[in-house]
């Protein structure tokens, strides 16, 4: 019996020979530049629409600026909750005396994990994901693989494994290339930089009773790590995509359209309560952390995550099953 | 025949939605046989295949290979097979090399060693670090039989190997077949080319619409088959009358199914499935009628004509 190494080393070969993983670095290399670039603009905007460099008095005008807002009658009340909630993190972060955007490359690895959880980091999983089975059938090389002596779960489980190591390394080469490349502009510090999590949303009242300092790079591996959850997640999806479709660019699409369809869902399925039970709304794992309003009342941290992990079980049992079974025709 | 059975099929059966594309396929080879299996393009040769080596599973019946039954000791009994199913599809963008290493990772105990010597055995050592997508027909052909070759198999599956390949190509396989088999390896090659398993085979099986219709030595099948006679005449009517008083099975020929001959304007060909000792017979009939008869041809017996004969008439497709 192959044991499970040279299977996944395979798998690994294949992914690397075809240039997928470089084409993500070189994506992530064009991406994050143009992100920094937009952030210190905007930085930059703000000290200049204050007329002060300190971080107090700008906290203290966005406060007031909401607070404007929230007594306005012409603001939604969707929009006045999520404004609500705002206020009352900046002015917590105000009262401890921390500066919640304080610039630094850190800080920047922070932001632009929450922006990419949603949309850029599935689609660079599925940049792998999407062919790992469907390119074998529509290059004819899945007659090559499937009969040799080794079971057929066991080829898939080499390809599943090999999904892992490729969400964990897309992630980690995410923060990293971040980290460096903002890093020149805003500077390499912040590691220490307390971070406070644990914000609970109740109805439009924030609890900050559970709130604690973190160092943010603590605060980052969190993030990371509930990040790696959610493209996981996508990945076994796209693996039984992958599985169902025999051409690459129908499993892209497919998949793509979930999560774009996730994206617009989010802002317009407040209502529809039930909307909650599919992945697509659950993917902004990280949004916890801050406590941002969920886009659907009675969401959580724990609730997601039991979601994601049901959607993603369920993908694999249909995954092994028809791979297992399916007959290869011509 | 004594020698050891290295596969064995029987009565193997595969149903697809409501239809049955095998409905009975029977057959053995023994060890350093050469195998035949031959039928026209949809008649289940690809799908027999692809159930022999798991990709496929049979809705009935049993494979064995080398005593192991495929559905239940599938990884021992795929030990024991190398194959190409169709084309030999490698990864392109992978060299040679890239490729044999990367199925010798799913085989137990395969060396470097073993990869060169595949690479050796069909001559491929000037361009094995080439990638695949710059590599011919032939050399892929070839990438192909290594790649089947690395587990020491004791039963290789060529499916219509020769196709895409020039006639030196062509030659140049049969002559590499005989030696697999000479040392000892059993082979299985499917074809629609009744003149390729004549060259190829010991054996023959012959299937048409899932069914083995034959199977048996091949110039044994052959012997049974009558060749035919072709008159080129310059009329139809009045021969074709004739050819139905003496009671003879005939076709008329056109100009596309002469392959190397061509016919004038008024020039009719008529093949007669007859003896060639009674052709001669037959033509001074034709000129007693005063029917011009320009010219007349014994025919070997092909593919066609072997199955008019084993299935008494009826068209092989």
């Amino acid at each position: 019996m192959t044991s499970m190494y040279p299977l996944v080393k395979n798998e690994t070969l294949k992914i690397l020979k075809k240039k997928r993983f470089l084409v993500i670095v070189l994506v992530l290399a064009i991406l994050i530049p143009v992100f920094t670039y937009a952030q210190m603009t905007s930085s930059k905007e703000a000290a200049k629409q204050f007329g002060t460099k300190d971080w107090r008095v700008v906290v203290q005008q966005q406060i007031y600026d909401y607070t404007n807002r929230l007594g306005s009658a012409r603001v939604p009340e969707e929009w006045k909750r999520w404004l609500s909630v705002q206020v009352q993190q900046l002015q917590f972060y105000l009262d401890h005396d921390v500066d919640p955007r304080a610039p630094s490359g850190v800080t920047f690895v922070r932001f632009f994990l929450s922006e990419t959880v949603t949309l850029f980091i599935p689609l660079l999983v599925l940049a792998i994901a999407s062919d790992i089975v469907s390119g074998e059938r529509s290059g004819g090389t899945i007659k090559m693989l499937l009969t040799r002596p080794v079971a057929r779960w066991r080829i898939l489980m080499s390809k599943l494994i090999t999904l892992a190591l490729f969400v964990s390394l897309i992630i980690a080469t995410t923060i990293l290339l971040a980290y460096l490349i903002s890093g020149i502009v805003f500077g390499y510090g912040g590691w220490d930089l307390p971070v406070f999590a644990g914000f609970q949303v109740q109805g439009t009242e924030v609890d900050t009773s559970h709130v604690h300092a973190v160092d943010q790079w603590l605060y980052i591996l969190m993030q990371g790590g509930l990040a790696w959850l959610s493209a996981m997640t996508i990945a076994c999806l796209a693996l039984m995509v992958s599985v169902l479709v025999r051409s690459t660019a129908a499993s892209i699409v497919t998949m793509m359209a979930a999560i774009i369809s996730g994206l617009i869902l989010v802002n317009m399925a407040q209502s529809w309560h039930s909307a909650k039970y599919l992945f697509m709304i659950n993917l902004d794992l990280p949004s916890y952390l801050s406590g941002q309003l969920p886009p659907i009342p009675g969401m959580s941290l724990p609730f997601s995550i039991a979601v994601l992990a049901a959607w993603a079980a369920a993908s694999l049992v249909v995954s092994f099953t028809v791979f297992t079974k399916q007959d290869i025709m011509s | 025949m004594n020698m050891e059975t290295v596969l064995s099929v029987r009565h193997l059966k595969k149903k697809i939605g409501r239809k049955w594309i095998i409905e009975d396929v029977s057959f053995d080879i023994g060890s350093g046989e050469i195998f035949g299996f031959l039928g026209p393009n949809g008649s289940g040769k690809t799908t027999t295949i692809r159930m022999l080596v798991d990709l496929i599973r049979p809705t009935e019946g049993q494979i064995t290979i080398c005593g192991k039954d495929i559905n239940k000791d599938r990884n021992e009994a795929l030990q024991y097979v190398g194959s190409i199913v169709e084309n030999p599809e490698m990864y392109p963008y992978m060299t040679g090399w890239d490729n044999l290493a990367h199925f010798a990772r799913m085989i137990p105990g395969i060396s470097d060693q073993r990869i060169h010597e595949v690479i050796a055995i069909v001559g491929m050592q000037n361009r094995i670090h080439d990638k695949v997508k710059k590599y011919s027909l032939g050399m892929r052909q070839r990438l192909g039989i290594a790649q089947a070759l690395l587990g020491s198999p004791k039963l290789l599956i060529l499916d219509e190997p020769t196709n895409g390949l020039d006639p030196q190509g062509i030659k140049e396989l049969r002559e590499f077949i005989r030696t697999l088999a000479d040392q000892g390896l059993s082979l299985f090659i499917s074809s629609h080319l009744l003149s390729e398993i004549q060259m190829m085979c010991d054996r023959v099986a012959i299937i048409s619409h899932g069914k083995v219709i034959a199977v048996g030595g091949v110039d044994e099948l052959l012997q049974q088959t009558r060749g035919s006679v072709l008159f080129f005449v310059d009329q139809l009517d009045l021969p074709l009358k004739i050819f139905a008083e003496e009671g003879m099975k005939v076709k008329i020929l056109q100009e596309e199914e002469l392959y190397d001959r061509s016919v004038t304007d008024g020039m009719r060909v008529i093949e007669a499935i007859i003896e060639p000792e009674q052709a001669a017979a037959c033509n001074r009939k034709l000129i007693e009628a005063g029917i011009e008869v320009f010219a007349v041809e014994h025919r070997k017996p092909t593919l066609e004509q072997l199955f008019l004969g084993l299935t008494g008439g009826g068209s092989i497709d």
